[in-house]
Order: structure tokens, then sequence, then C-alpha cells
């Protein structure tokens, strides 16, 4: 029981970080109809810039950490949302009418320039940041074992939350919201209504972009490590988690997200860590056999 | 307040409008009639900036909107009610309105919304319904409705009545008229039905493979023998309705 509790926070931890990463492959899916091969490498480079943020602040000798958690989280979205913005302009956009392969095959393209340009920049050893929130609250105890929920866990809940809700409410309730889901409906009516299609897409990458570096920050925070090849194995997960979900679904990311983070916790508490990563993939190869819609997307129908 | 001069447009490598002239003066309607695949809807669209003209120009209000992006377009007042509705089928009538509105000043919405839905009363009571479950002839009464929700100096419709009961159809045309009769509002109106398209116009154009074949007023047209022949012979309101 105790240790079932644990592996739940955990789970719900990881999960929460997977489905940030699932909202920006579904949002671009939905708009474009196109996956984003290069959205975990653009979650990858937002750990990076996280990481570099956190130097930064230590020779500028800022030490207070929950401003230089503010100042960094702020940095990490700015920057990689640039990343994100960039990505689109100069990969996608001139494909958007080509047929459909071929963008697909410029996301790859993407996916390796920018693990090689970390790889070069950074180097490619694994990179470690001192643990900066510590401490943990006991939930339960029963003599044996002891459940935690640490700080940062509760952080990264919380945040996680918080951030999806907002995006919620903005994909329900502002004008930009509304543009990016009537273009992804129909994007020659929406320019009809006068919806600047271009940056609109444009913003859903950017925002994309912005919640995948939240994740970066988080996990490298979390973790402690990081190198240059995170964003291969977390992009695939986190694309798993968006199929699951239903691809195409906002609510369908964050349901899989919290599910693969779930599976992968229990996995690998009980069975064996080492073929955690296979537990994704499989769940992955299921949905595409059996569920292809996942769990809350809508069959697709061709588009006219 | 619409000019267009020697428009060419097309799909690819292939033509389909081969040099417009087409006029439309302030508060008028004009209707634009021909057989399926002549290039109404083409025009309409070239119009709106999709596809793009590849020879002459379109000047709106004195300004040349030809190569204006399909989105500065609606910016500038100008509304279009496409082709098969277009209705944003998982929002619901009144989110539907709302990106109708989206190059209309704020300020006026509430104004507006409660204008269309006197115009409109079944979407009053479908307003928080998704698009997708409406009726085709409420689909239609949306897709005007949305139309107008941008405050529009000028608007096109393509085929309103297209797959709707002879009532519905009628009840449509009403609602056409009334629009133009109440605000003053200039419409091109595309239509198979050639009879109620007549009837309402003040000009109208008969458009035969990318080009216009005659031109005159409603009125006239309606009397055209050769009109009478093609359009209208032994295909009443009620038989065109139902093509
Ligand atoms: N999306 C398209 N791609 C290629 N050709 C098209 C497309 N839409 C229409 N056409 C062609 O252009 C011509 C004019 O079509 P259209 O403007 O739809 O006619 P109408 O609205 O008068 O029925 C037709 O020959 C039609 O086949
Ligand atoms: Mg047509």
């Amino acid at each position: 029981m105790a240790y079932f509790l644990q592996q739940l926070i955990n789970g719900v931890t990881l999960g929460a970080t997977y489905g940030l990463i699932a909202i920006g492959y579904t949002m671009v899916y939905g708009i474009i109809g196109m996956i984003n091969f290069a959205h975990g490498d653009i979650y990858m480079i937002g750990a990076f810039i996280s990481l570099v943020g956190f130097m930064l602040l230590a020779t500028f000798g800022i030490t207070s950490v929950p401003l230089a958690f503010f100042l960094v989280l702020v940095f990490a979205m700015f920057f990689t949302g640039v990343y994100g913005w960039t990505v689109e302009r100069v990969a996608y956009r001139p494909l958007r009418h080509a047929p459909r392969l071929a963008p697909l095959i410029s996301a790859i393209g993407v996916s390796i320039v920018l693990q090689n340009f970390v790889q070069l920049s950074q180097g490619a050893r694994v990179k470690p940041l001192q643990p900066m929130i510590r401490g943990a609250y006991e939930v339960y105890n029963d003599g044996s074992f002891q459940v935690t929920i640490s700080y940062l866990q509760i952080m990264i809940i919380v945040l996680t939350l918080a951030l999806m809700l907002a995006f919620t409410l903005m994909i329900r309730f502002t004008s930009l919201g509304r543009a990016q889901r009537a273009a992804a409906q129909d994007m020659t009516m929406a320019a009809l209504l006068g919806v600047n299609v271009d940056r609109t897409i444009s913003a859903t990458f950017v925002i994309g972009a912005m919640l995948a570096a939240v994740a970066g920050l988080m996990v490298t925070l979390y973790y402690g490590v990081i190198d240059f090849y995170i964003g291969f194995i977390v992009g695939i997960k986190a694309f798993t988690a968006a199929v699951l979900g239903g691809i195409g679904s906002l609510p369908g990311a964050m349901l899989g997200g919290m599910l693969i983070g779930l599976i992968e916790a229990f996995w690998s508490g009980y069975f064996s860590i080492e073929y955690k990563d296979v537990a994704a993939f499989s769940i992955l190869v299921f949905v595409l056999i059996f569920r292809p819609t996942g769990l809350l997307g809508r069959p697709e129908i061709e588009k006219v | 307040m619409l000019k267009i001069r020697g428009l060419r447009s097309g799909y690819g490598r292939i033509e389909a409008l081969h040099g417009i002239d087409l006029d439309v003066p302030e508060g008028e309607i004009v209707s634009l009639i021909g057989a399926n695949g002549a290039g109404k809807s083409t025009l309409l669209m070239t119009v709106c900036g999709n596809p793009r003209a590849t020879a002459g120009e379109i000047l709106f209000n004195g300004r040349d909107i030809t190569q204006l992006p399909t989105h500065e377009i609606a910016r500038a007042g100008l509304a279009h009610a496409p082709e098969g509705r277009r209705i944003f089928s998982r929002m619901s009538v009144g989110e539907n309105l709302q990106t109708g509105a989206i190059v209309a000043d704020p300020k006026f919405y509430n104004e507006d919304l409660e204008r269309v839905l006197v115009l409109f009363p079944r979407l009053k009571e479908r307003l928080h319904q998704r698009g997708g479950t409406l009726s085709g002839g409420e689909q239609q009464m949306l897709a005007i409705a949305r139309a107008l929700m941008s405050r529009p100096r000028l608007l096109l419709l393509d085929e309103p009545s297209l797959g709707l009961a002879p009532l519905v159809t009628k009840q449509l045309f009403t609602n056409i008229a009334e629009i133009n009769k109440a605000d003053g509002m200039t419409i091109l109106l595309v239509e198979q039905n050639a009879f109620q398209a007549l009837k309402l116009a003040t000009t109208a154009h008969i458009i035969v493979n990318g080009r216009i074949e005659l031109s005159g007023t409603g009125a006239a047209l309606l009397k055209d023998p050769a009109v009478r022949e093609a359009y209208l012979e032994g295909a009443g309101p009620k038989l065109e309705a139902g093509s």
C-alpha cells in the first residue's frame, strides 16, 4: 500500500511533465495535421536553456531560490518559444502545401540539427545541476516504509495543473484560442473571417514550445542531469501520450501524459526499471493497432 | 463598391476565369447565375484572395485588394458566406458567431448579436448547440449571420439555397432581401436558383465557362427568351431547389 502510494506520487509527477509536452504535439497536429517530430528536441532545448539560465544567475550572484526559479522559468519559456517559432518559420511553413511526407522529413532534419547543435555547443557529456529545492513532506508511514512527496514534486504538479488550467481557459475563451480552433477546423474559412492563419500557427508553435520549456526546466530540476539526447526518449513518450489520449485532443494529451507517467512509474516500481521505456513504446504500438483515435479522440474525418 | 476588371484565376495550371469584368454598386443586390462549374465560386473566392488572381484587378471602394492576403480582405469590410456553408461544426452556434466578429470592433458585439438573432430567431434557440448538429437551413442561416457579424460593407453569398427545402429557401430569400433593404447591405449573390436570384437582383450576370455571357437588370433577364430556356424553363423554383 505504502509502496503503491509512493509510485502513484512519482507517476503523477512524471505524468505532469509528459502531459505538458504532449500538448505541443497535439496542438500542432490539430492545426496543421502534422506530427512535429522535433518537439522532443524543443523540450531538450528548454532544459538546456534552463541550465544556462541557472548558471547565468549564479554568476550574477542571485541565490534566492524562488527568484532564481521564476527568472529561469521566464527566460527558458521565452527563448524556447523563439526556437519553436523559428523551427516553424524555417522548416515547416515553406512546406505548408507540399505533400505530407515533406514536412515529416523536415521535422526529422530539424531534430538532428537541434541535437547536434546542443552536442557541439554544450558538449556531449551529461550535465549535472545542483539540487535547488530540497526537502520533502511525509505523507504516510507504516513503520517500515515511508511515503514522501518532495517539495519539488509538489511544485511540479501544482505548476503543471495551473498551466494546464490557464491553457485550457485560453483555448476556450480568448480570441487567440478561438482563432486556433477555427483554423484547426477549417483554415480557409478562418482566413475568410479575418484570422491571420500564419500568425495563429506561429502562436501555436510558440505556446507548445513554452510548455515544453517548463517541462524541460522541471525535469532538469527533478533528475538533476540532462544531455543532448533526452529529447528523443521523452519526446516519443509524450508523443505516445498524445496518441493514447487521442491526437488533436487537448484533454486527451493531458490524460494521456498522466497515464504514461503512471504506467512508467508502476512498471519500474513493480517490474523492472531497465525496461521502463519498453512499456511506453508497447502502449504506442497497441494504441495504434487497436484504437488509433485514442481515448478521447474522434474518428478521423477526411478533410475536403 | 466592388469593381472587377479583366480578372483571371484558376487552380494550378487550369484557368477557371478568363477575364471577368463586373461591378457591384453600393446598396444593390447583384446576382450571378450560371451552370455548375461555370466559375461562380471561383470568382467569389478570387475576390477574397484564394485562389489568387493571375491577371486583372479587384477594387473595393477604390482600394486595390487584388494582392491583399485573405484575412486582410476580410478586415477591409468584405464578408463571404462561401459554398458549402463551412460552419465550424465543433464550435457552438454562439462561438461561430464570435468567429464572425473577429474583424469587428468588440464594442458592437452585443448589438450585432442581437440584430442577427432577430433576423434569424432559430439561431437564438440553438445558441449553445454545436454547429454540426444544425439542420441544413439553420447552418445556412448561421453562415450568413456569421458573415454579418463582421459588419461588412459587402456581403458575398455563394448558393445559399443549395440543398434546402423549397419553404426554407423562400424564407431565406426573404431574409436576404431584408438584409439588403433594412441595413442597406450591398450583396453579391451567386445562385443556381435562377428564378429567385433574378427576382431579387438589381443587376444580374450570366456566367458561362469562366466568362460573363450576358448582363442586365434582373427583370430584363427574367424575360429574356435565351435565359428562360437555359436557366428557367420548366425549372421553377421548386425543381431548381432540389437539383
Ligand atoms: N479546388 C479546385 N481545384 C481544381 N479545380 C477546381 C477547384 N474548384 C473548382 N475547380 C474547377 O474550376 C471550375 C469552376 O468551378 P466553380 O468555380 O466551383 O464553379 P461553380 O461555382 O460555378 O459551380 C470548374 O471547372 C471546376 O472543376
Ligand atoms: Mg459553386
